[in-house]
Formats: structure tokens, sequence, C-alpha cells
């Protein structure tokens, strides 16, 4: 609902949009069976979690709908298990806040299959085609966009680039450990904006592409400001 | 080319983006090698990327090592086993590539910050990195998942001298103890073989090619190299044309560090024989308006290689919103999400498949060709490429996962 108040509010602390971006690098690790991918699952680092259950919303974020996660598309289009992908495509996601969490309902939904179904373990692609972990090394900096009020907000948001918000959105949560994305906790801590900073916390990120995300984010700044 | 001129094209966000990260290089000198001007994707990209290296500030130049035909014939037979063909590489070939490796050093400007190697032909020239150069990249644009173990054997010793292994695909990697990054190629949308043209221009070269426009086209644009298997683009289209009355047009072109195209295109010649809905093209390396527009006026655009270092041509295809059925190798599985942006393929009989399938159902091409243009877009032009690169110079020397820049 829109409130002249919150047109009015000045942060004390300005939002300052950062920006990250993506270098991928190759761990070695690569598996072409169901055993050896959850073998590995269990020991790479948690950058590769990261990579392979968030970069491709960065990579196809203009998809619609979009495909599934690194580990679903795997599973189903290159080795061919399309209950197991179908099971690993439909994980929520945001129900989990950190990448061991992740990992683990990774490793639990495979192992459960793996022990429902037994002759899944015998499956296995051929050489080029097996999974290849690979980690985001990020490299994060501040933009020139900053604002103070929710109006300067919509109207910076409009302009970062995606990889702006991707950082906000998912980096904050899942690699820096944030309670919530950075818009919301900013609306919240340094506007008072509880009931706004709740609708940004209720927006489901897997469930849009960054493109519609960034709309509807701006959509709700501006229908609190009027 | 100045980095404007993309704008259209990635907006102006991205080009501050690139600005920012190339401030924090503070003009680092960095020396690209490669063994040769002309030719070949990996030139192609050198020529593109360091004019706008430099316009972001950095000292950059170019190094081309020099050789002779035994050295060519070595390298060539080296590049045929890392990528996976049975090929023995004499210790007199081995010699050859060392001596000319160090032959080149005394010729060569490699007093860089950043010493930035192109492909295993100059990989011994890291025996300098005592005398000269700070860090040292090794850029292998090669596919290695099949590599003959010796070839390999014979490069390793040199790779792990340097910083870091850059891959444009990660099967490419290999156990090594350096940094292994992922870096895929890109295309450039303002060159004459990606910029947009008229239906006029591309009528006029189809006819200029005596190639008629009455049925839908079959394209592959590659050099007649037996890694491009052109022949197994002859079986396949042969299949298809059993039920739809289509054109198959082969395009290639020399390069100055392969001698065996002549040889290749002779033996696809005899293969293909007086079929007349076959077009086989051997193009001038400057052909890129031609193949602008064979890839634009074609219908299916295929890459049936058995190895791939990344198959630049799919990508072209791909940001002329064309239908693509390609072989699962290299880097095209990064370009080409199987069923979103095109189809992958494993056999011969499987491409035919796939090109029917594009054939007999336009709306589906269409919304493969329109996914992948936008793609490569977000994923494949040059911009991303470069700043991939700032990225990877701004880490050498880093180990953190996560790596925050003070503002500027």
């Amino acid at each position: 609902m829109a409130d002249a108040h919150a047109h009015s509010l000045t942060a004390v602390t300005p939002f300052q949009f950062y920006t990250s971006f993506v270098l991928q690098e190759a761990t070695g690790f690569r598996a072409a069976t169901l055993p050896r991918l959850v073998k590995l699952l269990h020991r790479v680092p948690e950058a590769c979690i990261y990579h392979h259950t968030h970069y491709f919303l960065l990579s196809h974020h203009y998809l619609t709908p979009e495909p599934t996660h690194d580990f679903a598309y795997w599973v189903t289009e290159v080795l061919g298990d399309e209950a197991l992908g179908e099971r690993l495509a439909s994980i929520d996601i945001l129900e989990f806040n950190s990448l061991a969490k992740i990992r683990v309902i990774l490793v639990k939904t495979i192992e459960d299959h793996l022990a429902q179904h037994p002759t899944a373990r015998f499956r296995f692609v051929s050489e080029g085609e097996e999974f290849f972990f690979i980690k985001s090394v990020q490299v994060v900096m501040p933009t020139q966009e900053t604002a103070s009020s929710l109006a300067e907000f919509a109207e910076a948001l409009s302009r970062v680039s995606l990889s702006s918000l991707y950082f906000h959105i998912f980096d904050a949560r899942l690699r820096l450990g944030r309670s919530t994305n950075d818009f919301a906790r900013w609306c919240e801590e340094q506007l008072g904006e509880t009931t706004l900073a709740k609708e940004l916390i209720a927006l489901d990120p897997y469930a849009h592409s960054l493109e519609a995300l960034r709309s509807m984010i701006i959509a709700l700044v501006r229908q609190r400001v009027g | 080319m100045t980095l404007d001129q993309y704008r259209p094209f990635v907006g102006p966000s991205t080009l501050r983006e690139l600005r920012w990260l190339a401030e924090h290089l503070n003009g680092r000198r960095i020396c690209c090698v490669n063994a040769t001007k002309t030719g070949g994707g990996v030139a192609e990209i050198l020529h593109r990327m360091i004019p706008l290296l430099r316009e972001l500030g950095l000292d950059v130049w170019w190094e081309v090592l020099e050789g002779h035909p035994a050295f060519y014939q070595a390298t060539k037979k080296l590049h045929n086993a890392l990528h996976g063909k049975p090929e023995t590489l004499t210790p007199e070939m081995q010699q050859t590539l060392i001596e000319v490796n160090q032959r080149n050093l005394s010729r060569l400007n490699l007093d860089a910050d950043i010493v930035f190697i192109h492909d295993p032909q100059p990989i011994a020239l890291v025996e300098a990195r005592r005398q000269v150069g700070r860090h040292w990249l090794w850029r292998c644009h090669i596919d290695l998942t099949y590599a003959q173990r010796d070839a390999w054997e014979f490069l390793r010793p040199y790779v792990q001298r340097y910083d870091a292994a850059v891959y444009s695909a990660p099967a490419f990697a290999r156990p090594l103890a350096i940094r292994q990054i992922l870096i895929a190629p890109s295309i450039d949308p303002l060159s004459d073989k990606n910029k947009e043209l008229s239906p006029e221009t591309i009528n006029d070269v189809f006819a200029h090619l005596g190639i008629p426009q009455d049925r839908p086209i079959v394209t592959q644009v590659s050099r007649f190299d037996y890694l491009k298997d052109p022949i197994g683009v002859v079986e396949a289209f042969r299949l298809v044309r059993r039920s739809i009355r289509c054109r198959l047009v082969l395009a290639g072109g020399p390069a100055s560090d392969d001698p065996e195209g002549e040889e290749i295109l002779a033996k696809v010649r005899e293969r293909v024989g007086s079929d007349p809905d076959i077009h086989l093209l051997m193009l001038p390396p400057d052909s890129h308006t031609e193949i602008n527009a064979l890839q634009r006026g074609s219908t299916v655009i295929v890459q049936k290689s058995l190895r791939e270092g990344f198959g630049l041509t799919v990508a072209e295809a791909l940001w002329k919103g064309k239908s693509v059925v390609a072989s699962a190798v290299g880097g095209i599985p990064l370009q080409v999400k199987h069923r979103y942006s095109g189809l992958l393929v494993h056999s011969i009989e499987g491409a035919a498949h796939a090109i029917k399938q594009c054939l007999r159902n336009p709306e589906f091409a269409k919304q493969l060709g329109e996914n992948g243009r936008e793609h490569v877009r977000q994923n494949f032009l040059l911009t991303r490429h470069l700043r991939d690169y700032l990225m990877m110079f701004l880490t050498l020397g880093r180990s953190e996962d996560m790596m925050t820049l003070n503002g500027s």
C-alpha cells in the first residue's frame, strides 16, 4: 500500500549496491555414475555446491521455464535417470539457508534413490560426458549506485546489472551467511519497513528469471512509496 | 572497434563493470603469445581482444612464434595427438618443438607482468620464467578429453611450471597441482562474420557461390579437418535426403598452421562425387561476410565434430538465431543446452534424426534458435570473455574463493 511517510524516509546508512563476477575453476573431480557423484558430493568444497545449484540462474536466466540446476540437468539429460532428475529438480532450495544443508539434501535424495532403485547405480555416461565439479571464485566490488530512500532504491535497482541483483539475493544469503537477502535487511534495519521487508523475503527467487525478479522487487517498492 | 560499440548488445552496466575491473589492474603489462597471426579461432580472438584490453588501460602486446615446416608438422602431430588421434611424436619432433621455442626466446619480448601463452606450440617458452615475466598463464584451446598419453606427458612438465592453466571446458582439465581456470571463448557481434546482413547481401553471396536457395539448406562451417568429421556430415545429410529434399553446404578454409586441409578436402570430394545437392566450398581466410551469409541463409547449422576445442562456429550460428545440431563434444555442450537451445548428438544417425526434427518442425527450430541467440548474448559475447580475463588477471596470486575489491 502506498504511504507518504515511506516516500520521505531516509536511511542513515545508504544502500550500497555491489556486484559480483564469477570465475569458474575446475576441481579435477568428475563422476560418471551416481555412486561416484554422491561420494564426491560429500567432499567437494561448498563453492562447488553453490556453483552447481546457482550458477545456472545467471547463465540461463532468460529461459522460461528455466532449466533445472546442474545436478538435476545432468541426471536427467545425460545420465538418463528421469525419476531421480525430477526429485532433484523439485528440491526447494529456498528452504535451506546454508550450503551445508543443501549438500545434505542433495546427498540424501541421491542415496534414497539408490536404496530404492539398486540398479540405478549401474547407469554410467561415456568419457567426456561426466559430471565435472566446478567451483565459483567470486570477485565482489561496489558499484557506483547507492540509495538513501525507497524511491532512489527503485531507480538504482533498475540500472544495476543482473550480477548485482544476483549478489544481493543469492550470494548474501548463501555465501556471506546473512539471514536474508540484502534488500529486505536494509529496508527493515535502515527504514523500519517491516512489511515491505517481509514481502521481499516472501519472493521466491528460484521461481522467476532474474529480470522478472528485478521487476517484481521494483514494483513492490514503488507500490510502497506510491 | 571500441567498447561503446557493444552497448546495444550488452547494455551500459556491463561496460561500466568492465572499466571498474580494469581500473584495479593499474595498467598491468600483458604479453600474449601464439603460433599464427591468421586462421583459426585463437588468432581471431586475439585480434579482437587485444585492442579492447588496451582501451581498458592495460599494456598488452602480441608476439607470434616463428617456426619452419618441420616445426608445423610436429605441432600438427602434437595437436592431433592431444585431440586423441593415434600419432607418434618422435624424439626428433619433440626436439624440434623445444628448439624452436628456445630460438624464439631471444627474439620475443616477454618482459611482462603476465605472459599469456596460447596453445601447445609456444608452451616451452615457460623455461624462461626465471628471467622474464612475473606470472605465466597457459591458455589451452584444445579438447584434451581423449589426449594421447605420450603427448600429454610431453606437455605436463611445462604446464606445471605455469601459475594456472586455462581451459574452455571442464572436461579438458587434468590432474594438476596448479589452478585450472575455465574460460569459454567468445564471438564478436561486430565482426564481419557476425554482424547483421541484409537479405540482398545474403542472396548475393549464395548466388555468387552458386548455391541455389530453392530448398532448405543444411550447413557446416569448419576447416577441412578429420576432427570436424566432414564425411560424417555428408553421410548424415544423405540419410536426411531420403525423406526431405534439401541441400548441404560444407564451407571451410585453410589456416597457415594446418598442413592437412587439402588432403582432407580431397577425401571429402571423393566421397561427394558428382552429387549436385552437396556444395563444397574452400574459402579464403578473409571470407567472413561469405561465412556470415551462409550461416544466415541456412535452415539448420551442423557441427558434427569428433573433437572440439570449443566450436565457435556453434556460437556464431546460435547468435544468428539458427537451430543447431551439434556433437556433444568439447565445449559444445556449454553452448547448446539439449532441447533448449539446440540438439546434441552422438552419431551420424543421431545427427540425421536431429536435422530432420528441425526441418520438419519449423516452430520448434525457431524456438531453439531464439533461445540460442539469447544464450550467446548472455554468455558467449566478447565482453563476457574480456570480463573473465580481467578477473583471472586480478586473482593471480590469490587463493580465496571470494575476493572483494575496494571501490574506485
